[in-house]
């Protein structure tokens, strides 16, 4: 395989940018809510869900833009739950975390066989066309790579502009990040943390359960079981390599999933030098290694994983 | 809405509320079985006699409760001591490659040698596979809960490359699975005409050997300080880091003899599927039980009897079997907000 070869085509930058587009939605989504102090461990489940939901109302008859918010509005839900526990309740984020991935992936799968029993074959929809940006699309290997994609990826694209402006332009943005460094001083101000930290927990999850809708209606057709397969685990780690900044989630997710790509590629061409398993185990070993690297200056929002309890400290 | 501390919990407060937990989430999964157009009282009848209605259930839910016991105690000990091990899955699959690379032939002993020295290889393989992350976390305060989770596919595709290249058994007619265990490896079968074996003895005397490690012990105290809080740990003298390091080698240890009942006792040979996630059923195992050791042998039972009982109501009634990941995931969340409400009290004015 001739690596050369590989970074000059078109077809190995362009997959680059579609394997990186879930990844976007759920880093995106997951710091929003640890910009909050409030680890959220349903990321897996949240995306199955948002898979699931997605692709149903599409088979179901409904148009795809719709199926976006339909997921979108199934994700804030087990937001909502998480936060319940997590933030009003106190308890361990960890282990809600754990709990809502294990209740949102039960319940979604439970349905889709609910919904079509006896089905062997996955049936398929009409996903996400991809667009092509006029004029931009026109640049040469850049263009076709970037501006030819489905209109999910430019969201996504979009969404890192916009949640780093929330985040750092706006009140709104000030107080999420305040809430996960000194909830003590939020409360001080009149802000209600807790309503913060559940609207930051919604929305994150909302962007989740997109991540999640992308691979079934605008990559793949069909719903597969465990087709997350991992990613929002993923992004998970990619938080913390991003530093719980949304620029660097963007790139942490295009270099991870370049990395993917690259490993796709080279274990079609030269599989009979290593079993492919090694391949498939490479995002997990490089996701520890970015964590390893990434602890020395990982400056964690200091509130994150500490429940806030009003009149207590 | 506010929470305060009660100034103390009454003993039958303690013990329904687990049990007025699980309740709620049965009544609100009949709204799933219901959805499923199946009668509700008949699918709880076919559910509790697929579970424990006869010898054969019975043996079958002890059979599922094994490894549930042993990942369950792996959960518990270590949140005990707040090391977020989510890695019992990748464990469980260590213990089993151990397994089966020293239990098929490379070595040969009489039973009674051949069975502790199984158990005790895949302790070390789990051991030494959360050792990694408590090592992380103890040194470059890296999150386990993201490494133990990540490692657990970095180990499932290992086997899965050992089963489908060099470990493949050419007598298993190409399916990918493990050489089989030799005869002196095998956990004996207690019940003639079942699949019960003796890991069931071992998982029970384990949870009993780890209540009185942790209610009995100076290592079991230190566990505990550790995990309630830190820095009065530090003060008191107590190694944090060592604790740590300890529990997690006892924590991935037990996970992994889990993988050890699998293969040596259930199955008898290796294959991909040995664990139908109880690696992450554990999880919700040690919380229903509160994290007490002796707790998870009847919350192990519970949740067994649940997957079994689902397994066979979801063939008379046609209700899929998804239905016992939604009761396990419900009880984990009720269960922990239900124990939080004995400890605390809810004002609804604030």
């Amino acid at each position: 395989m001739d690596f050369l070869d590989m970074f000059l085509n078109i077809g190995f930058w362009a997959a680059t940018i579609r394997m990186a587009t879930p990844l976007i939605f759920g880093t995106l989504g997951e710091l929003i809510c640890e910009r909050a102090g409030v680890l959220n461990l349903g990321i897996e489940g949240i995306m199955t869900t948002g898979a699931m939901v997605a692709w149903m109302w599409v088979y179901q008859g409904g148009d795809l833009w719709s199926a976006v918010l339909v997921a979108m509005i199934f994700g804030m839900l087990f937001g909502l739950l998480h936060s319940w526990f997590s933030v009003y309740m106190g308890l361990s984020q960890h282990v809600t975390g754990i709990g809502i991935t294990m209740l949102s992936m039960a319940l979604s799968y439970y349905s889709f066989r609910m919904l079509l029993p006896g089905v062997t074959t996955p049936p398929k929809i009409e996903p996400f066309e991809n667009y092509a940006v006029p004029l931009l699309s026109d640049i040469p290997v850049l263009g076709e790579a970037m501006f030819n994609q489905s209109p999910l990826t430019y969201l996504a694209f979009i969404l890192v502009g916009v949640v780093a402006y929330i985040l750092y332009r706006t009140p709104a943005g000030l107080a999420v990040r305040m809430v996960g460094e000194n909830p003590m001083a939020v409360e001080v101000q009149g802000i209600d943390v807790y309503r913060v930290r559940t609207a930051a927990v919604m929305l994150g999850s909302g962007l989740m359960a997109i991540g999640g809708a992308f691979l079934t209606i605008s990559v793949f057709d069909a719903f597969y079981f465990d087709m997350v397969n991992g990613r929002g685990w993923i992004c998970v780690a990619l938080v913390i390599f991003a530093s719980w900044r949304p620029g660097k989630a963007l790139l942490g997710a295009v270099l991870f999933a370049a990395f993917d790509a690259i490993q796709i590629r080279v274990q079609q061409s030269s599989s009979t030098l290593i079993p492919y398993q090694f391949y498939l185990m490479m995002p997990y070993v490089f996701s520890i290694l970015a964590l390893i690297i990434m602890s020395r200056k990982a400056a964690y929002p200091k509130a994150l994983l500490v429940p806030f309890r009003r009149g207590q400290r | 809405m506010l929470l305060e501390p009660r100034q103390h919990t009454p003993l039958w407060m303690t013990i329904s509320a687990p049990i007025i937990a699980v309740a709620i989430v049965l009544i609100l999964s009949g709204g799933l079985i219901a959805w499923a157009g199946a009668p509700l009282l008949d699918s709880y009848i076919a559910l509790i006699v697929g579970a424990f209605g006869s010898k054969f259930a019975i043996a079958e839910t002890l059979v599922r409760a094994t490894p549930l016991i042993l990942t369950g105690l792996a959960a518990a000990v270590a949140f005990r001591a707040k090391l977020w091990n989510i890695g019992g899955e990748g464990q469980l699959y260590a213990g089993a490659l151990a397994v089966t690379y020293f239990g098929t032939g490379l070595i040969e002993l009489p039973s009674f040698l051949m069975i502790p020295f199984l158990f005790f290889v895949g302790a070390v393989a789990g051991g030494l596979l959360l050792l990694f992350p408590a090592l992380l976390k103890t040194k470059l305060k890296v999150d386990e809960v993201v490494t133990t989770l990540l490692l657990n596919f970095v180990v499932l595709l290992f086997a899965n490359y050992l089963l489908f290249g060099p470990w493949k058994d050419p007598m298993a007619m190409g399916w990918p699975q493990g050489a089989p265990v030799i005869e002196q490896g095998i956990l004996e079968n207690l019940v003639a005409k079942t699949r019960l074996h003796a890991g069931l003895i071992f998982s029970v005397l384990a949870a009993v050997c780890m209540w009185l490690v942790m209610s009995k012990t100076k290592w079991g105290l230190e566990i505990r300080a550790v995990g309630h809080n830190q820095d009065a740990a530090k003060f008191a003298g107590i190694p944090i880091n060592k604790t740590i390091i300890r529990t997690a080698l006892i924590s991935g240890g037990l996970a992994a003899c889990a993988g050890v009942t699998e293969v040596a006792g259930t199955k008898e040979y290796l294959t991909l599927d040995i664990s139908p996630g109880f690696g992450y059923t554990g999880i919700a195992v040690a919380m229903l039980a509160g994290l007490n050791p002796l707790g998870v042998i009847l919350a192990a039972l519970f949740f067994a009897g649940i997957y079994n009982g689902a397994d066979s109501m979801s063939r008379a009634m046609n209700v899929s079997n998804y239905i016992a990941d939604v009761i396990t995931a419900g009880s984990l969340l009720m269960v922990m907000l239900a124990v939080m409400l004995t400890r605390m009290r809810i004002r609804l004015k604030g």
